[in-house]
């Protein structure tokens, strides 16, 4: 077990170190940072004046051993555009985005994986038939469209919810709809899929002969079972609605990583960029070692033979 | 004697077309029945409407069974639930996909036990030496994974006798397993089922198997019993045409080299395919007119040896 996880930690790491790399690199090659920062018209001389005070006229493999030695410090450099650590100004926003992917994915989990459960037991039934019309209506429609749809029948027409912004638990409830409707449809299809998958099993079949009912069986063999490819998708969803949030947040004025995302791009402000494509990457490289870690705990395959 | 189990008139029906069709037989306290035939004939189908665990597409048409003399076909779900595993037990044809992979081994035979923890884990610990594994204490917390296939029809045999049923199905039971162990898992359960009075039935293909343990055999084909009675009797004496092919197809250490194998010629006809007479008669070679108009009834040949064919005398 320990192994097992020690062996994950080490790739995660190597994961990591390759990610700051590329990340480093292309930046570089999308053109020199200092043009993006001087006003129109500025002469070659303020240029090279201003090219050599931010250090990006050293060769680049100096740059590359400066910017790593600032991030194992934790520094993040400051934006040129705000004047501010770029740490602070990520570090402002993603209370923001962790609240909105947090009730996302409560809407995802808490109606995908019962859903998906259901589909597979009463397959074939009116159940199934009704749930697959909630899963396919989370799954096509557009979060701008079910956001501002949303927007006008309960912020507008009966005034139920605010509109937009921050201001509590019912302003999390929308944004939460729109952007896990997605993950609840994802998380429901495979759900179903594994659950069907262990039912059709010969263990289950070994299991209701020892006496135990459809449900018993469910919940004592085949939920543990089923789980293993439904912790796979929960790992890269928990990525999607930590990182993906841009549309949900710019039409609920939410202030997460989403929008501010939007914002450094319009702004050109490179270094809050840069972090946060390394802060969306390195949420991937957590997940996926925390996935790891739970297969284990639930595998003995897994726990014991490492 | 009482039988431990009575089957009578058993029909079960796929999209309308009976796929077994009035099936009979009992088995007594502590006797060894098989069930033999080819893919298809029904004999897993008739193991599984034994406990109650029919597919969703098999509808049971017709027929009662009786398990110590009660009828359990009209039983209502929860009733049934109490019967299986305490009463009417199953094993299946491969051990490890049998047992739940992310469970011990042990956990799985206490949840037929229907006992609380601390008299569970000794009664299972017990349960598993009587099987046969040596060193229970390590077994009952190990995982299917860490138990070779031989090792897991014993955990599955546990967990099927631990309540002491009174029949025992065993659908295949050693089909997956290597001969030597095969030999082992076949000696293991004529003991217990002699030991504990247990009725078995035995759902097999193979007729090494049937001579080797069963006391009674009943041969079935497309749906139907060609033949039944006691194994050394129809093994010696077949009343069946089919079943005189059966054997005779059964390669001998004494044949020539590279001869050829004898093989029944043509196939098990498909449930759409069944006429109104003998289903057997496009490979019999006593097949008339009468074959084909008139199913024949299963009569007694012998003393307890009975056999569905027009022409049974033509086989003495």
């Amino acid at each position: 077990m320990l192994r097992h996880i020690a062996g994950r930690v080490g790739q995660a790491v190597v994961t990591t170190f390759g990610v700051l790399t590329l990340v480093f690199f292309l930046m570089r090659l999308s053109g020199d940072p200092t043009l993006l920062l001087v006003p129109q018209g500025a002469s070659a001389h303020q240029i090279a004046i201003l090219r050599h005070q931010l250090g990006f006229d050293r060769p680049l493999i100096v740059q590359y051993v400066a910017y790593l030695r600032q991030l194992l410090q934790g520094n993040l450099g400051t934006s040129l555009v705000q004047r501010m650590p770029v740490a602070s100004i990520l570090g402002s926003r993603i209370p923001y985005t962790i609240e909105l992917a947090a009730g996302s994915l409560v809407v995802a989990v808490g109606i995908g994986i019962p859903a998906g459960v259901a589909m597979a037991v009463w397959r074939g039934s009116l159940v199934e038939r009704s749930l697959a019309a909630l899963v396919f209506a989370g799954q096509s429609m557009p979060t701008f469209w079910s956001g501002i749809l949303m927007i006008l029948l309960f912020g507008v027409v009966l005034g139920w919810l605010p509109t937009s912004g921050v201001a509590g638990l019912p302003s999390l409830i929308m944004p939460s709809i729109a952007l896990g409707a997605l993950s609840m449809a994802s998380f429901a299809r495979m759900t179903r899929i594994a659950v069907l998958d262990e039912l059709s099993r010969d263990y289950v079949a070994a299991a209701r002969a020892r006496g135990l009912s459809l449900g018993a069986a469910v919940a004592r063999h085949v939920a543990r079972n089923a789980a293993i490819p439904v912790v796979t998708v929960a790992a890269l969803e928990i990525g999607n609605l930590l990182a993906g949030a841009v549309i949900v947040e710019t039409v609920f004025a939410w202030p997460g990583i989403g929008q501010l995302a939007i914002q450094a791009i319009a702004a050109r402000d490179f270094l809050v960029v840069q972090a946060i494509v390394l802060f969306v990457s390195f949420v991937f490289i957590v997940m996926n070692l925390l996935a790891d870690v739970v297969y284990a705990v639930i595998d003995p395959r897994i726990r014991l033979s490492s | 004697m009482s039988a431990a189990l009575e089957v009578s008139d058993l029909r079960l029906a796929i999209g309308g077309v009976n796929v077994v069709d009035g099936i009979a037989f009992s088995v007594a306290p502590g006797e060894v029945m098989a069930l033999v035939g080819e893919s298809g004939c029904g004999k897993s189908l008739t193991a599984q409407a034994l406990l109650r665990l029919l597919p969703r597409q098999v509808r049971q048409t017709g027929g009662r069974i009786l398990l110590e003399g009660e009828d359990i076909t009209a039983l209502a779900e929860r009733r049934l639930r109490q019967i299986r595993g305490r009463r009417i037990s199953m094993i299946f044809q491969e051990p490890q996909a049998a047992l739940d992979p992310l469970s011990p081994v042990g956990a799985q035979v206490r949840e037929a036990s229907g006992l609380a923890s601390a008299a569970a884990r000794e009664a299972v610990r017990r349960m598993l030496a009587e099987v046969g594994i040596a060193d229970p204490d390590r077994r009952i917390d190990q995982y299917p994974f860490e138990l070779s296939g031989g090792m897991c029809q014993r955990v599955m045999i546990a967990s099927a006798l631990i309540s002491r049923p009174a029949v025992l199905v065993a659908d295949e039971p050693t089909t997956a397993l290597d001969v030597t162990i095969q030999a082992q898992i076949l000696d293991l359960l004529r003991r217990l089922a002699a030991e504990r009075g247990t009725a078995i039935v035995l759902i097999t293909h193979d007729m090494g198997v049937v001579a080797d343990i069963a006391e009674r055999v009943a041969v079935m084909y497309a749906g139907r019993i060609a033949e039944i009675g006691p194994t050394a009797a129809v093994f010696s004496r077949p009343r069946h045409p089919y079943t005189a092919l059966l054997l005779a197809a059964i390669p001998r250490l004494a044949d020539e080299p590279k001869s050829r194998l004898a093989v029944i010629e043509g196939s098990v006809p498909q449930p759409s395919e069944y006429g109104a007479g003998c289903r057997f008669v496009g490979r019999c070679p006593f097949a008339d007119a009468r074959c084909n108009a008139e199913p024949p009834p299963l009569l007694e040949t012998d003393e307890g040896h009975f056999s569905a064919c027009w022409h049974t005398e033509r086989l003495a």
